[in-house]
Parts: C-alpha cells; sequence; structure tokens
C-alpha cells in the first residue's frame, strides 16, 4: 500500500525526522492560503500522486508570489499527471503540497528497503541524491553505502554514524544525519514499511538535514495493526476495477488483453495467463478467486471481468482442492443465468469431484465450451476470442 | 522414502478447534496421516476429533511425543504459534496461514536460529498448500487424491499450481514422493534450495519438479546450487511471463521490483544452470516424462 508525500512527511515527522513545513490543499484558494500561512519567501507547489519522477512530469512547480502558487496549484489540481512510473494514463491529482522552499547545499540519498534475499531490513544512502537509486546502482555502485540491520536489536546508532561519515558529512551535520536515519529507521519497523526513499534528504547552508521528498509503501498484511496508515489509503490512486474487486475479496489486476480470467489459486492464475499467451492469445486481467469460489464470489468475478469492454472470451480455471468441482460448476450456472454473458464462455474444472462438475457444466443447457487441461482451455480461449473480433 | 514427512511423522495441529483446522485435521486424518494431537489455548484436557487438546505445544510435545506441526492460527498471532513450536522442540512447522506480516516472519527466521543446527526447527509457508508424500502422510489443505505414489519430487511457490503439476503426472502415470509448497509470501520459513537438497538426498526421489513465480530471488539461487551440487535432473518451471512490471499478482510476494525479478529472466538462469523449462504450464507433467525417459 503507498501513501502521499504529505502524509509520508507527517508520519516521519511523528520519528523526529526533520521536514520543511508545508500542508496540503485541495484547491488552488487554499493553496494561497497555506502559502501565506506559512510564511516565507519561496513555495514549493507539489502534485500529491502515488508515483515517483513527478519533478520531470511537471508535478513539481517552484513559486515566489502567491499569484505563482495560485497559478501553479490551479494547473495542477483536477489533472492526470502522467510521469515515465504511471502509465499513459497517468494518476489523478486531487490534492496539492504547498511546502515552503528553503535554499540546500547538498542533496543525499536515503532508503530503507525490506530485502528479500537478505531476508532482513537494508539501509541504503548516497551521497548523490536526486537521482534515481536504481540508475546509481547500474552506473556507480560504488557510490551507495549499505547496512543490514539485525532484526533481533535494530538498527544501531554506530550503523548510522558509519553512513553519516560515509555521506561526508561534517561533524555538526552527522549527529543531525543520524538522528533522522535512527528516526526513519525506527518509522519503517514501527509502521511496517516495506519501503522508505528520502530523496533527496539535502543538508542547508546552516548544516540542518532535511527530507525534501518522501515516499513510503506498507505491508498490506500488517495493516490490521496500523489503523492510522491504512487510513491514509487513496483509491482516487488506484485502478477502480481493483478498488471494486478489494471489495469483494477478490484480487484483481487489469492488463491489456482480450481474455478474462477467473482462476483460483494466484500461481495459477499467472500459470494459465502465460498459457493463454503461448496459445497465441492475451489475457485481460488477473483474478484470483480465491479457494472457496463460493456461486457469489463467481458472480461477482463474472461482474468485474465483464465491466472491461475489451473482453471478447472468458476462461475459468477451477483446480478444486478444498472445494469441489460440482459447487464451481453450480457457481458457474447460477452466475450465466443470473449476468448476461454475451462472449463466449470456457470452463476447465479439475480436482474434487471434476466429473460431477463436468456433467453440470454440460447439462445446464448453456453455451458453455468445456474443456479437460489447461492447455486445451486456453486454445479454445484464444480460438473463441478470435472468432469474436472476427464477428465484430 | 520420501522428505520432511512420512506415515511415522507425529503430527499436532496448531490452532486445532478452529473451523479451517477442524476441518483439515479430518481430512489429514481420513488420508493417513498420524495425528496426535491439537492445540488450542483454554481448551487443554478436552478431546477432538478423537485425540487431545493441550493449552501449549509444550505440553502436547510431553504427552504426545509430537515432531510435526501444522498452524490454522490466524495471521496475527501466527508468527507467535511458530515460534512456540521451535521452542517445544518441535522439527518441522508447516504454516498454512495467508497474511503474516512481513517483519513478524523476520523475526520468525531470526528466532529459529536461536536454537543448535541439530535441533534446529525446520519452517514450511506461511501462505502455502502444506507438504504430502503420496500413500504416506498428508500434512496440508491439498486433494490428496489426486497425487500417485512415486518418485519424482515436487516443491512449489504456488499451491493450486503444485496440484495442476501432480495431476498432469498422474495422468501419465508419473507419481510424486514428495510435494512440498513453500508459500507466496515474500519472507518464506524455507526456500526452494532447503528442499532440492532434502531431494538430493532422498533415495527414492529421481527427478524434481521446481514451480516458481515472479518476485524475488530463490528461483536463481537454487538453480545455481543445482548446478553445482544435484545429481539428479530438475524440471523448472516461473509463472508470471504476463504479469506486468510492479504489480501484485495475487501472492504477497509475487511481484516484479528488482532485477531478475521477472518470469522471462527466471527462466533463462533456470536454462543457463542446465534445468529443463517447461515451456508452459500445460506442458509440465509431459516435461517431466520426457526427462524421466531420458535419464531411464
Amino acid at each position: 500500500m503507498d501513501i502521499h508525500e504529505y502524509q509520508a512527511k507527517e508520519l516521519l515527522a511523528g520519528f523526529g525526522v526533520p521536514v520543511p513545513r508545508g500542508s496540503v490543499a485541495y484547491s488552488a484558494d487554499q493553496a494561497v492560503y497555506n502559502a501565506n500561512e506559512l510564511g516565507g519567501w519561496h513555495w514549493a507547489v507539489k502534485a500529491q500522486v502515488h508515483s515517483g519522477a513527478r519533478g520531470k512530469a511537471g508535478g513539481i512547480k517552484l513559486c515566489r508570489t502567491y499569484n505563482d502558487v495560485e497559478k501553479a496549484a490551479r494547473e495542477l489540481l483536477g489533472k492526470r499527471l502522467v510521469t515515465q512510473q504511471t502509465g499513459p494514463e497517468g494518476k489523478p491529482v486531487q490534492r496539492v503540497y504547498v511546502e515552503v522552499a528553503e535554499p540546500f547545499e547538498r542533496e543525499l540519498y536515503l532508503g530503507i528497503v525490506l530485502d528479500r534475499k537478505a531476508e532482513r531490513v537494508r539501509v541504503i544512502a548516497s551521497a548523490e541524491g536526486g537521482m534515481e537509486i536504481e540508475e546509481l546502482a547500474r552506473t556507480a555502485p560504488e557510490k551507495i553505502m549499505q547496512v543490514v540491520v539485525e532484526p533481533a536489536v535494530g538498527l544501531q546508532a554506530f550503523q548510522a554514524r558509519e553512513i553519516a561519515f560515509g555521506l561526508g558529512l561534517n561533524i555538526k551535520q552527522v549527529s543531525r544525519a543520524v538522528t533522522t536515519i535512527m528516526g526513519v529507521y525506527r518509522a519503517f519497523r514501527d509502521l511496517d514499511a516495506t519501503m522508505v526513499e528520502i530523496n533527496p534528504l539535502v543538508v542547508t547552508k546552516d548544516d540542518r538535514i532535511l527530507a525534501l521528498d518522501a515516499k513510503m509503501s506498507f505491508d498490506e498484511n500488517a495493516m490490521f495493526r496500523q489503523r492510522d496508515v491504512s487510513g491514509m489509503r487513496d483509491p482516487s490512486q488506484e485502478d477502480p476495477r481493483e478498488v471494486q474487486a478489494a471489495e469483494h475479496n477478490l484480487n484483481y489486476v487489469g492488463l491489456d488483453g482480450d481474455i478474462g480470467c477467473i482462476i483460483n489459486g494466484a500461481g495459477l492464475a499467472m500459470a494459465t495467463m502465460d498459457t493463454i499467451k503461448y496459445a497465441g492469445g492475451a489475457p485481460a486481467n488477473f483474478l484470483d478467486v480465491g479457494g472457496g469460489a463460493s456461486p457469489e464470489r463467481v458472480a461477482n468475478s463474472f461482474r468485474l471481468v465483464l465491466s472491461d469492454a475489451n473482453v471478447k472470451a472468458i476462461l475459468v480455471n477451477i483446480f478444486a482442492g478444498i472445494n469441489r468441482c460440482d459447487w464451481v460448476a453450480q457457481g458457474v450456472v447460477q452466475a450465466c443465468q443470473s449476468i448476461e454473458i454475451k462472449v463466449p464462455l470456457i470452463v476447465r474444472l479439475a480436482g474434487t469431484n471434476e466429473e460431477e462438475g463436468r456433467r453440470i457444466i454440460r447439462e445446464s443447457g448453456l453455451p458453455i465450451i468445456s474443456a479437460d487441461t489447461l492447455t486445451e482451455a486456453a486454445t479454445r480461449a484464444v480460438e473463441a476470442a478470435k472468432q469474436q473480433r472476427a464477428a465484430y | 522414502m520420501s522428505i520432511l514427512i512420512d506415515e511415522k511423522s507425529k503430527i499436532i495441529i496448531q490452532g486445532f478447534t478452529g473451523d479451517k483446522g477442524t476441518f483439515h485435521a479430518k481430512e489429514m486424518i481420513a488420508y493417513g496421516s498420524n495425528v496426535v494431537g491439537g492445540v488450542t489455548p483454554g481448551k487443554g484436557g478436552s478431546k477432538h476429533l478423537g485425540v487431545p487438546v493441550f493449552n501449549t505445544v509444550k505440553d502436547a510435545v510431553e504427552a504426545t511425543g509430537a515432531d510435526t506441526s501444522i498452524t490454522f492460527v490466524a495471521p496475527a498471532f501466527c508468527a507467535d504459534a511458530i515460534m512456540e513450536a521451535a521452542d517445544a522442540g518441535i522439527r518441522l512447522v508447516c504454516s498454512i496461514t495467508d497474511g503474516i506480516p512481513a517483519q513478524d516472519m523476520m523475526r520468525v527466521k531470526r528466532f529459529l536460529l536461536r536454537y543448535p543446527k541439530e535441533r534446529r526447527t525446520m519452517m514450511v509457508g506461511p501462505n502455502c498448500a502444506g507438504i504430502i508424500s503420496p500413500g504416506k502422510a498428508m500434512l496440508g489443505i491439498m486433494p490428496g487424491h489426486i497425487y500417485k505414489q512415486g518418485n519424482v519430487g515436487i516443491v512449489s511457490r504456488s499451491g493450486t499450481l503444485g496440484y495442476e503439476a501432480a495431476a498432469q503426472m498422474k495422468t501419465l502415470g508419473i507419481g510424486v514422493s514428495t510435494s512440498v509448497g513453500i508459500g507466496g509470501d515474500p519472507i518464506n520459513g524455507s526456500a526452494f534450495l532447503d528442499h532440492l537438497k532434502l531431494f538430493e538426498q532422498d533415495p527414492d526421489t529421481h527427478a524434481v519438479v521446481m514451480i516458481g513465480e515472479i518476485g524475488g530471488p530463490q528461483e536463481a539461487e537454487a538453480s545455481a546450487w543445482v548446478k553445482e551440487n544435484m545429481s539428479k535432473p530438475v524440471v523448472g518451471y516461473v509463472a508470471g511471463l504476463t504479469a506486468p512490471k510492479g504489480r501484485r499478482m495475487g501472492h504477497a510476494g509475487a511481484i516484479i521490483s528488482a532485477a531478475g525479478d521477472s518470469a522471462a529472466e527466471k527462466s533463462e538462469i533456470m536454462k543457463s544452470f542446465g534445468l529443463t523449462v517447461a515451456p508452459s504450464a500445460g506442458e509440465l507433467g509431459s516435461t517431466v516424462a520426457a526427462v524421466l525417459a531420458r535419464t531411464r
């Protein structure tokens, strides 16, 4: 789960991480009011979208007057910001963050991630702030410092000190940087984050350390104990179909193809999508209907998949373990009777009670194409989608 | 033989009296698994499904000599349950639970290292379908009847894709020595590598199928080990060729976020280390058959 920059800064400030003064605005008038309240001479008006690379995309505007602030906010609000990370459809800007712009001397990089290889938390820092860390890792890996955190004791002050000295800071800056690094780490640990990125972390003329930008992602599995964080979820930044799927406890990811998929199990779902591609087609979505696959869940899945106008055929692939094929078959038949499905439907049932399930589908009198194996199901779906396209 | 579990494994069920624990305990008992008891704090002293219930894992181990456990415990409390089992001396803990926070798993893994190697607990899962040694014992939630007893090991992240492989193999008359689901989470108790090592040691396993998916470095690590150390043929497959970058595909760990995370890259790595990669998930069984035919 991702949150906005201003929310990340609010959280980090609570852990003693110094951030520039700022406040969020939902309208141009409010942005001007905020700038006035904050005081100062220069402000940054920043589009709040769940994406990095906002600066290059024109999502951050430096302003010298209240007029500039108003103009910047008006330009950004209500727009869709397209960055290198959002895809061509971009993300809607519904809030801007107005921040006092402070001059700085140096730009550093500080990141903390959950490292899957080490199965530990890893702190990453570099004196080359402002550029993307992936790019730096490619072009100048020697400029990146890394510390792996021992989970039993957490990040130690000496480790933060090593990083701070390694960044080439003077002694006054070092002690402030240690406070900052330890604060970011505690925020990561206490809030069940999976990623915190401060890029850039800047050093001001008067030796202060400031988090100029902040990005945080969180562990969905831990949101049951992070109510404050989960309350920061902004559905406007997510695919509306995925939001709808989540409401029904379904896992859905929209794709570009035209074969809708309803499958139980994440691995089998991915493998089925791959088999569709292997057979010459393209999947329209990932959808894991889950182990239960009750008639209601199946019906919700059909509605979700059919909400994508590109879908020319639907493939249902269920390998019944806990559940039984005859129940799933009944669910499919019921769904077909209650929802109008105008595209070809291919159903493959395997596992517990597969014969009974296949019989129910066969005897339902519905125009369902039945398949016994994964390859057969994918091939039939690709053929059906092709015919459907030709018929248009 | 088989790996991890057989008919002699003495199994306890953590979260025994809940709906899920009860349902799957019944299935495991019906399959022939040696379930000797269960743990539900507060229900100690009672009986459930004909076996005793204990308040703590320690009590259960003392009374029954249990060496294996399976957890059907809610995500918020599961890390605690796993550590309790490890501390009580359980040798193998299998966690079915989906939704354990990653930082909890980090602590669990650190905790397991407290114990000397000779008595260290092996953990399988979480967010997995469990383990089955066909004809001997089932420690999980899989449909037991799709597995034929035999000589091919399966180790898979995904539950249902592991079923798919076993069912395709059964159709072709190929049986399974043990099938292990390592789970779809970013941090899991044991990795592909841990089980490949066990399969290499098992005289009744003649070949192994390793079914991975996008995200994480474990497939690559295991493949490198196979090239250097494994005498038995390994068939590989990686799900998620069509998965877009940066999107979570159902499993918490199934996300392409770093170099080497994609299915195409992992398949290439497998091939470069001498594994036979199945061209599609529909051909898992036939690829295993072809590899077995070559080695005979």
